[in-house]
């Protein structure tokens, strides 16, 4: 168990009340004021694994809260002479920091530091487990297009099983009241994923998943974790890509959503992904505000 | 075995008595002499004197416990154990012999490191019993000298750990250890579909984002082992069988007469998947602990005889080792300490096993699996190896005060029922409680 109750492990752990004033402080931290809430604290990111969107918005979302950012990598410190996670958090704790945002290729990392540590731990994305502030911009991001989450329907659709992306938003959507509907083939879905959450659909056909959908959340194929499991892309591609064609049996007001990277011409094809009912780039900028709320209520600021 | 003593005589008055290699359950005298069962007697019945003399009343008496699964890590892995530490743990758990899996650093599969391991100097306080490598360095290739180990001590073979997948190979070593009436033990996974696995395939590892090892891992090597060891009659023993699948290839081949015989340890008849809860790296174990429906078969199979035994695999890790990332972290967790409380709660207390039955998983199989001569039982002339306990004691384990070197246990803080009040190792006390 985490030490600290602010830690942000997963959206597992959260109640909705815990959500929604993520969300609501989220709303308040997208005016693009500065609000230097941690002004001079001290904020690691330790990240053992690339990133691009998350690393950047989390050290936008410090440094617009006036914190001090050290942005720790697997390659260019001492991780590389041997010095294990739980050792490298007691020497950041060490050196000041108030909290350590991690990105590590280890499902359950971020719980494991946060057992040894005394400061907030904020997963920044662990293994195939949790993506937790990806959950909360998307929720956020959608909510930016329907009413509530309440009966929503959502489509997530590609590889479910290498996807924290995905966990993390079942835990969310479920929780809030979404109809969530999972799609793809059965080694990118296995029937165990029907036991995340209650009321979780799961189908084979695309078509199926997408009809009546609010939202339609398209998710990469992860090469780099494919272990065992030989997906011949063609196929996979004729089955489960979105096309404009397959778009138009989701509600006409329905919005597509992907957490990126995005792989034009495989999960969903370049038209789409640019197209009107895209908010993929929305999502990308509601990252910093949404990160922004974590990281005030992580170091007890907000 | 020179650092037991053998001379002296003591007198355990009044237990009761269980004996399942002799049929008996009463209430009797035994009087152990010289290192042996000199008379078993009602009582107040033994003729014999002793210079000392146990009183157990309340408590139950039986013949000594004996592990047919430790990893005892030396040579090579004193940090994590020690022969020393580890039969020191092994007493206190009720344990009067231990056999040791090979594979420690370098692999024991030679005669010279078979009878290191045997040497005075190791400090042992319990009986030790090596199981060496099947092949050379636990490689999979080539076979051991199997007669050599034996005349040095080892008492089975196998390649724990890394299980002999070579079809070949895996018939070789039942012909040839079949004829020296040597088990083969064999840790049935088939590792070419469980890379990177770390823990059960089932709903908690897809949560969790852990890959998952499937119950067809497991079965399959045991159905083919059960197979080839019809075919060669030689022993196959299936280590700390895991899984419903597995279990119906060992009832199968039970029902051929092929000589299988499996074990189980405690924490497979206890705890399931969904233990691993947060991510906890101490219900890290290969095999993993299963789903509920692989417990229930498990339960079934400990009340209906098809498994055989119960066995710790008894894995120390250094706490550095284990508090890492769950996917990085060692297989494995302690078990001699908790073995008895876990089966008095679990299956005693809570399914009405009859404690002979528990006796007879816990000794007198294992000596007849292993064909440890002269243990498993108090008949007269047998080796004064004694486990006394208290089958109603409620007790907390605590793993700081484990004498084993390591503390990695899930069972941190259980309550259990039952506990080892004293051992004794050649008519000499190596445990004793308050």
């Amino acid at each position: 168990m985490a030490k600290r109750p602010h830690s942000l492990l997963g959206i597992e752990q959260l109640a909705p009340d815990e959500i929604n004033a993520l969300l609501r402080l989220t709303r308040r931290m997208a005016g693009g004021r500065p609000r230097p809430l941690l002004r001079d604290r001290r904020i690691a990111l330790l990240f053992y694994e690339a990133s691009t969107r998350t690393r950047t918005s989390f050290e936008y979302a410090a440094k617009a809260l006036g914190a001090q950012t050290a942005l720790i990598s697997s390659q260019s410190s001492s991780i590389e002479k041997g010095e294990s996670l739980v050792d490298t958090g007691y020497t950041l704790q060490a050196l000041g920091a108030q909290a350590i945002i991690l990105r590590h290729p280890s499902s359950g990392a971020a719980s494991t530091l946060a057992r040894f540590i005394d400061i907030p731990v904020v997963n920044a994305g662990d293994g195939m487990h949790e993506h937790p502030s990806q959950a909360l911009l998307d929720a956020y991001t959608m909510l930016r297009h329907k009413k509530t989450l309440r009966g929503l329907r959502v489509a997530i659709v590609g590889d479910i099983y290498h996807s924290r992306v995905a966990r993390s938003n079942v835990f969310l959507l479920a929780r809030m009241g979404a109809q969530v509907t999972l799609c793809g083939p059965p080694d990118f879905l296995p029937d165990a994923a029907a036991s995340l959450a209650k009321g979780l659909r799961i189908t084979r056909h695309l078509d199926d998943a997408i009809r009546g959908a609010d939202v339609v959340m398209m998710l990469r194929i992860q090469k780099e974790r494919l272990v065992h499991r030989h997906i011949n892309l063609e196929d996979y591609t004729a089955a489960y890509q979105l096309t404009a064609e397959k778009l138009k049996l989701a509600r006409r007001d329905a919005i597509v959503m992907h957490p990126g990277p995005i792989v034009r011409g495989l999960e969903l094809t370049s038209d789409v992904a640019d197209g009107p009912q895209s908010v993929i780039r929305e999502q990308v900028a509601n990252g910093v505000p949404v990160r922004m709320a974590i990281l005030a209520t992580a170091v007890g600021a907000a | 075995m020179s650092a037991i003593r053998k001379n002296g005589s003591i007198l355990i008055k009044g237990g009761r008595v269980i004996d399942p290699a002799q049929n008996i359950d009463a209430d009797m005298d035994l009087l152990l002499r010289d290192g042996f069962v000199a008379e078993l007697a009602p009582k107040g019945k033994v003729r014999g004197s002793a210079d000392e003399s146990f009183d157990a009343r309340g408590l139950v008496v039986c013949p000594g416990f004996i592990d047919l699964h430790a990893h005892l890590r030396e040579p090579g892995q004193s940090h994590k154990e020690t022969i020393a530490t580890g039969t020191r743990a092994a007493a206190a758990g009720g344990f009067t012999s231990v056999c040791c899996m090979p594979n420690t650093s370098p692999v024991n599969d030679s005669a010279r490191i078979t009878a290191w391991m045997l040497e005075a100097e190791r400090g042992a306080v319990v009986n030790v019993f090596p199981v060496a490598a099947a092949t050379l360095g636990s490689e999979g290739k080539q076979l051991s000298d199997y007669a050599g180990l034996q005349k040095a001590g080892a008492v089975a073979v196998t390649d724990d750990g890394k299980p002999i997948l070579d079809e070949t190979v895996m018939r070789d070593a039942l012909r040839l250890a079949g004829a020296l009436n040597m088990p083969v033990v064999q840790h049935a996974e088939d590792t070419r579909h469980t890379a990177h696995c770390v823990m059960h395939d089932g709903p908690t590892a897809f949560r969790l984002g852990l890959r998952g090892m499937s119950a067809d891992a497991e079965a399959n090597i045991v159905e083919r082992d059960v197979n080839f060891a019809r075919n060669t009659n030689g022993h196959l023993h299936v280590a700390h069988i895991s899984t419903a699948a597995a279990l119906k290839a060992v009832r199968r081949g039970k029902k051929s007469r092929a000589r299988i015989t499996c074990e189980v340890t405690p924490h497979h008849f206890s705890l399931l998947d969904e233990n691993v809860g947060d991510f906890d790296t101490n219900c890290k174990m290969n095999p993993p602990l299963r789903s509920a429906a692989d417990r229930e078969a498990i339960l079934a199979a400990l009340d209906d005889g098809a498994i055989d035994a119960i066995a710790t695999d008894h894995a120390p890790h250094a706490a550095h080792e284990k508090n890492v990332e769950f996917d990085r972290a060692p297989f494995g967790i302690t078990g001699l300490e908790t073995a008895l409380g876990l089966a008095i709660t679990r299956l005693h207390r809570e399914r009405k096993m009859a404690l002979p039955r528990l006796v007879e998983l816990m000794s007198t199989n294992p000596a007849r699996i292993f064909n440890l001569r002269g243990r498993g039982s108090l008949v007269r002339g047998s080796f004064a190896d004694v486990t006394v306990f208290d089958p109603a004691k409620r007790w907390t384990f605590e793993a700081a005060k484990s004498l084993s070197k390591s503390k990695n246990t899930p069972f941190d803080g259980c309550q259990l029922v039952g506990k080892v009040v004293a051992t004794l190792v050649a008519g000499h006390f190596v445990h004793r409680n308050g």
